[in-house]
C-alpha cells in the first residue's frame, strides 16, 4: 500500500513534470483580443435595475444601451443611443422619445419602445437601490404604468410630476438605471413576480456592443461582440477582464504582454513601469471628489472663522506632489470638474499665518483639541497624517480616530464626529447628484435622518441654499443652470463646512498598441467597442 | 398465532444482532451531526454578532430607508436570530445552501467552482511536498547532527519564517517575469477558459479526460509554481516532524537486530523505520493538506486563483453568510473526511489498530 500511494504520486509528479516542459507562457494576446487585468469583485449583480457598482456600471455600458449616450470621444453634449430623437412638451413635463430603427437585442428580438418602458417601468417596480435616480421624477410602482407608455412601437412617452430642467432629466436617463433590456425575454424567466431580476442578476438581455459569454464573480468576465452596432465599428471581437487583486500581479502580467490593459496599479507599479518603451500610462480624471468636513454641532466648528481657518491648513500642492502624485489634482468646488456647472476656482493654499489670525479672531490664538475620523485605507490616511501636521502648525492638535469603513460611516451617520475625511462619488451624472448632498439640508433635525446628506450629516442648516438647490433642477435653461451650479458651489466654497480638497484621476496602464481605450472621465465608464489594436 | 410469535421472536434477534452491527455506523453519523450542527451554529452566530451589516453589503450605504428596509425583510433579518438559523438548517437538510449576496450565484454552484481549483492546488502541493520532504527529512534523522541535516533544517526555518505572499510574489517575478519558465497568475491562460467540458472541475483531470495535452500544459504552467510554493511550506512541517519521527525509531531495539542480523542500512532505513512511521506521519500529513485546503488565501490573492480561502474570506468580510456556512460545511467535510481516511489508513499500516 505504502508503495502504491508512493508510486501514485511519483507518477502524477513525473506527469506533472511532463507538462511542464515546454509549457512556458505565449507572450502577446491575440489581434482581435482584449485582455483587462482590473478589480471586480465589487461586481454582484448584472441587473441594470440594481447594479449600483463601479465595475457593474462598466459592465452594462458596454452590454446595454440607454435611451441617449455620452459620446465617447467627446464627453460634452448627449447624443442618441436607443432614442434617434426626443422633445419636451410645451407643458415642461411631457418628454418624448421616437426610437431608433432596426435594431435588436442579442437574442435577435427587435427594440421596440414597449421594451423601453418596460424597463423603465420596471427599474422602479423593483425598488432597488439606484431606483431613486427614476423616482425623483415622481414616478412611483403605482403610477409608473401611466406616467410612462409606448404609443406605438417607436414612440415612448414620459409624463414627469412636475417641471424639471430637461437637462436634469435627459442626463439621468444615461445612468445605469436608464438601459434598455429585451422585455420578452426577461420576462420568460420572470419568478416569483421578480421581473426576472434573479435571471437577469448573471445573465444578459442587452443591445450593447457585446454579449456576456461568462461571469465567474471574483473571477472574470467574458465578452464576445454582438455583431453590428449601431455607433460605430467594434474592433475587439472578445473582451476578458479579469480580476486580479494584486497590483504587483497587474503589472507581471501587463509587463509579459498576458495582459493589455492594467487598471488598478499602485503609484509605486506607475512608477516602475515609466520607462517600459511597450507600455504607455493614459489618465482620465474620474467623478469622485475628496473632503473633510466640520460637524456644526461642534462648537468651534461652527465659527465661521475656524471653518475658513481650516481651509487654509492644508498641503493642497504638497500632497499632490507627493504621496498622491498622479492620483488626484487639487479641486476646490463639490461638483467634479466634466460635470454641468463645474467650478474650476482653487481659492485656498497652504498659509499657516493667515490660519493663525483668523483663529485668533475667531477667539482661538492657541488652537483647540479636535479629532478627525477616517477610514484606514492607504490614501486616507495619509492625507489624515498630513491635515493632522499641517492643523498642529496653527495649534490645533488633531486626533486621528482610525476605523473600518462600516465603523468611521456609522459615527458620521450619527453625526457624532468632529472632523470627518473621506471620499464622495457622484451617483449619476448630473450636477444635482452632488449640490444635492453638499447643498440641501431640508430638515436639519436628528429625527430628519436624512443620512443621505451630507449637509444634514454635518449638521449644517441652510434653508436658503436647500432653496437655490431645488430651484436648480427646475431651470429649463441650460446655462442658467449651469451658473446656478457655479453659485451654490461658491457659497459652499466660501462659507461652507466642506473644505474640498481634490478629485481623483485614475491611471490605466496598458501595451503601446493599444488606442482608443476611453474610460469615460467623471460622467461615463469604460468603452470596449472604441478600442484598436 | 404461536408460529407468528415465533417468527416474530425471530425477527427481533435479527433487529437486534443488525442494531449491534450497525451501532457503530450510527454513533458515527449521530457524532457527525453533533459536529456539523456545532460547527453550524457557532459560524451563523459569530457571523451574526460581527458589527458588519449585510444589508449595506447589498444595497450600498446610500439606499433610501425604504430599499434598506425591504432587502433586509427580503434577507429574513426582521426574523429573531435563533428562527433564521433554524429556516437556515431547514433548507440545508433539504440541499438548499441559499443565495450568495455577493455573486448572485447559488451558494452551491459557488462552491462547485471554487473547491476544484483549491482541491486541485493542494493536492499537487501536498504530493510536492511528501515526495520531497519525507526523504528530505529521513535524511535529516540518519544524518542527524552533520551537515545534510543543517541544510535541510534552515530550508524548512524558512520555509517556516517567509511569508507566503513575498515568496510567491518573488517566485512569480523570477519564474514567470524574468525566466518565463511558467505561466503568469490564474488557472489557465485567458483563452483556454471554457474549453474542456467541466468534469471534475480539476482543470489537470478534466483536460486529460478531454484528451486535449495543450490545455493540459497550460494548466501546469499555471499550478506548478503557486503548488510548490504552498509544497514548500507543506515541505517544512513534514520533513521535520518525519525527521524526529525517524530519530525515534532509529534508535528502538528491532532496528539494531536488523543491522546485527546483516540487513542492508537501505532497507532498514526506508522499509523498516520509515514503514513503522508512516501511521503518525499520515496524521501530520493529513492535517497538513487540510490546512492547505482552507488557508492559502494569500497565495491565492497572489496568484489570482479562485479559490475557497478567498471565497469564504470575502464573503466574511461583507458578512454574506449564506457563502460563509457554504464553505465552512464543505471545510467541516473535508477534516471529517480527511479523518476517516487517515484512520482507515491505520488500520492498513498498523496492525493493532485492526484488534
Amino acid at each position: 500500500m505504502l508503495k502504491q500511494i508512493f508510486y501514485g504520486a511519483a507518477s502524477l509528479a513525473a506527469l506533472i513534470a511532463a507538462g511542464a516542459t515546454g509549457s512556458a507562457a505565449q507572450a502577446g494576446t491575440p489581434a482581435d483580443t482584449l485582455v483587462i487585468a482590473d478589480k471586480i469583485d465589487d461586481l454582484i449583480t448584472l441587473d441594470p435595475a440594481q447594479s449600483f457598482e463601479f465595475s457593474g456600471a462598466e459592465y452594462n455600458l458596454n452590454v446595454y444601451d440607454k435611451l441617449l449616450a455620452f459620446d465617447p470621444k467627446n464627453l460634452g453634449p448627449l447624443v442618441p443611443g436607443l432614442a434617434a430623437s426626443w422633445s419636451l412638451a410645451d407643458d415642461g413635463v411631457t418628454y418624448t422619445f421616437k426610437m431608433r430603427k432596426g435594431i435588436r437585442f442579442h437574442s435577435g428580438n427587435p427594440v421596440t419602445a414597449k421594451d423601453a418602458a418596460f424597463s423603465l417601468r420596471r427599474a422602479i417596480k423593483l425598488k432597488k437601490t439606484p431606483s431613486f435616480i427614476l423616482t425623483q421624477f415622481g414616478f412611483t410602482p403605482e403610477n409608473v404604468d401611466k406616467m410612462i407608455r409606448a404609443t406605438d412601437d417607436e414612440t415612448l412617452v414620459m409624463v414627469t410630476d412636475r417641471p424639471y430642467a430637461p437637462s436634469f432629466v435627459y442626463n439621468c436617463l444615461t445612468a445605469t438605471i436608464g438601459s434598455i433590456v429585451d422585455s420578452k425575454l426577461v420576462m420568460e424567466h420572470e419568478k416569483d413576480g421578480d421581473l426576472g431580476n434573479l435571471w437577469l442578476k448573471t445573465h444578459d438581455a442587452g443591445t450593447g456592443a457585446y454579449k456576456l459569454r461568462i461571469w465567474k464573480p471574483n473571477e472574470l468576465y467574458a465578452l464576445d461582440a454582438a455583431g453590428d452596432y449601431f455607433r460605430g465599428k467594434v474592433a475587439m471581437k472578445h473582451v476578458f477582464v479579469r480580476h486580479i487583486d494584486e497590483s504587483s500581479s497587474q503589472r507581471l502580467l501587463l509587463e509579459k504582454g498576458d495582459v493589455d490593459i492594467a487598471r488598478k496599479l499602485t503609484p509605486d507599479d506607475i512608477a516602475a513601469i515609466a520607462s517600459n518603451k511597450d507600455l504607455k500610462v493614459e489618465n482620465d480624471l474620474k467623478g469622485r471628489i475628496m473632503y473633510f468636513s466640520l460637524n456644526q454641532k461642534n462648537k468651534i466648528l461652527a465659527n465661521p472663522k475656524v471653518r475658513l481657518a481650516m481651509k487654509y491648513l492644508v498641503d493642497y500642492e504638497g500632497m499632490t506632489k507627493s504621496f498622491l502624485r498622479g492620483q488626484y489634482v487639487v479641486h476646490q468646488a463639490f461638483e467634479p470638474l466634466t460635470y454641468l456647472g463645474e467650478l474650476k476656482d482653487n481659492p485656498y493654499h497652504l498659509d499657516v499665518a493667515k490660519a493663525k489670525s483668523l483663529l485668533k479672531e475667531a477667539g482661538y490664538p492657541d488652537g483647540f483639541s479636535v479629532k478627525i475620523h477616517v477610514r484606514n485605507a492607504q490614501d486616507r490616511l495619509e492625507i489624515a497624517q498630513s491635515l493632522q501636521n499641517t492643523f498642529g502648525q496653527a495649534g490645533i492638535k488633531a486626533e486621528l480616530v482610525v476605523g473600518t469603513g462600516k465603523q468611521t460611516l456609522t459615527v458620521y451617520r450619527a453625526r457624532k464626529h468632529d472632523i470627518y475625511m473621506g471620499a464622495w462619488g457622484p451617483d449619476y451624472p448630473d450636477p444635482n447628484t452632488n449640490a444635492d448632498t453638499f447643498a440641501s439640508n431640508p430638515d436639519n433635525r436628528d429625527e430628519a435622518k436624512l443620512t443621505g446628506k451630507l449637509a444634514w450629516r454635518n449638521a449644517w442648516d441652510i434653508p436658503e441654499l436647500t432653496k437655490q438647490t431645488k430651484a436648480a433642477v427646475i431651470e429649463r435653461d441650460t446655462a442658467k443652470r449651469a451658473q446656478m451650479y457655479v453659485d451654490i458651489q461658491r457659497k459652499v466654497q466660501k462659507d461652507g463646512p466642506f473644505a474640498i480638497m481634490f478629485q481623483k484621476i485614475i491611471q490605466s496602464a496598458m501595451r503601446k498598441n493599444v488606442n482608443g481605450f476611453v474610460t469615460g472621465g467623471a460622467i461615463s465608464n469604460a468603452h470596449y467597442w472604441t478600442v484598436t489594436k | 398465532m404461536n408460529a407468528h410469535a415465533t417468527k416474530q421472536g425471530g425477527g427481533g434477534a435479527g433487529l437486534l444482532s443488525l442494531l449491534a452491527r450497525i451501532r457503530p455506523a450510527l454513533n458515527f453519523i449521530t457524532a457527525l451531526a453533533v459536529t456539523f450542527l456545532g460547527l453550524l451554529a457557532i459560524t451563523f452566530f459569530i457571523g451574526r454578532v460581527i458589527p458588519i451589516d449585510p444589508v449595506i453589503s447589498v444595497v450600498g450605504e446610500r439606499a433610501p430607508r425604504e430599499v434598506y428596509e425591504a432587502a433586509r425583510k427580503a434577507m429574513g433579518l426582521d426574523k429573531p436570530l435563533i428562527e433564521q438559523f433554524l429556516i437556515y438548517l431547514w433548507q440545508v437538510l433539504h440541499g438548499d445552501l441559499g443565495y450568495s449576496l455577493l455573486t448572485s450565484h447559488p451558494v452551491l454552484e459557488d462552491i462547485k467552482r471554487v473547491v476544484p481549483a483549491t482541491f486541485e492546488l493542494a493536492t499537487v502541493a501536498t504530493i510536492l511536498g511528501v515526495l520531497t520532504g519525507v526523504p528530505a527529512g529521513v535524511i535529516a534523522a540518519v544524518k542527524a547532527g552533520r551537515w545534510p541535516d543543517h541544510i535541510i533544517r534552515v530550508l524548512g526555518l524558512i520555509g517556516y519564517s517567509v511569508p507566503v505572499f513575498w515568496l510567491g510574489l518573488m517566485g512569480l517575478l523570477l519564474f514567470y517575469g524574468k525566466l518565463g519558465w511558467v505561466s503568469g497568475p490564474g488557472r489557465l491562460d485567458i483563452f483556454y477558459d471554457g474549453v474542456v467540458p467541466q468534469v471534475t472541475g480539476m482543470i489537470l483531470i478534466d483536460s486529460l479526460l478531454a484528451g486535449d495535452w495543450g490545455i493540459f500544459k497550460n494548466a501546469v504552467s499555471h499550478i506548478i509554481l503557486p503548488a510548490a510554493m504552498l509544497g514548500y511550506y507543506s515541505l517544512a512541517y513534514i520533513s521535520r516532524m518525519t525527521r524526529s519521527f525517524m530519530i525515534e525509531q532509529l534508535g528502538q531495539e528491532y532496528i539494531t537486530t536488523a543491522r546485527v542480523k546483516g540487513m542492508s542500512e537501505r532497507r532498514v532505513i526506508w522499509k523498516h523505520a520509515l514503514g513503522n512511521v508512516m501511521v503518525p506521519l499520515i496524521t501530520v500529513i493529513a492535517l497538513s493538506y487540510a490546512a492547505l485546503l482552507e488557508g492559502s488565501v494569500l497565495t491565492e490573492t497572489v496568484f489570482a486563483w479562485p479559490g475557497l480561502g478567498f471565497y469564504i474570506t470575502t464573503a466574511l468580510m461583507s458578512a454574506d453568510m449564506s457563502a460563509v456556512l457554504g464553505g465552512t460545511i464543505v471545510v467541516g467535510m473535508v477534516f471529517v473526511g480527511l479523518n476517516l481516511f487517515s484512520d482507515f489508513l491505520y488500520r492498513f499500516f498498523d496492525p493493532r489498530a485492526k484488534l
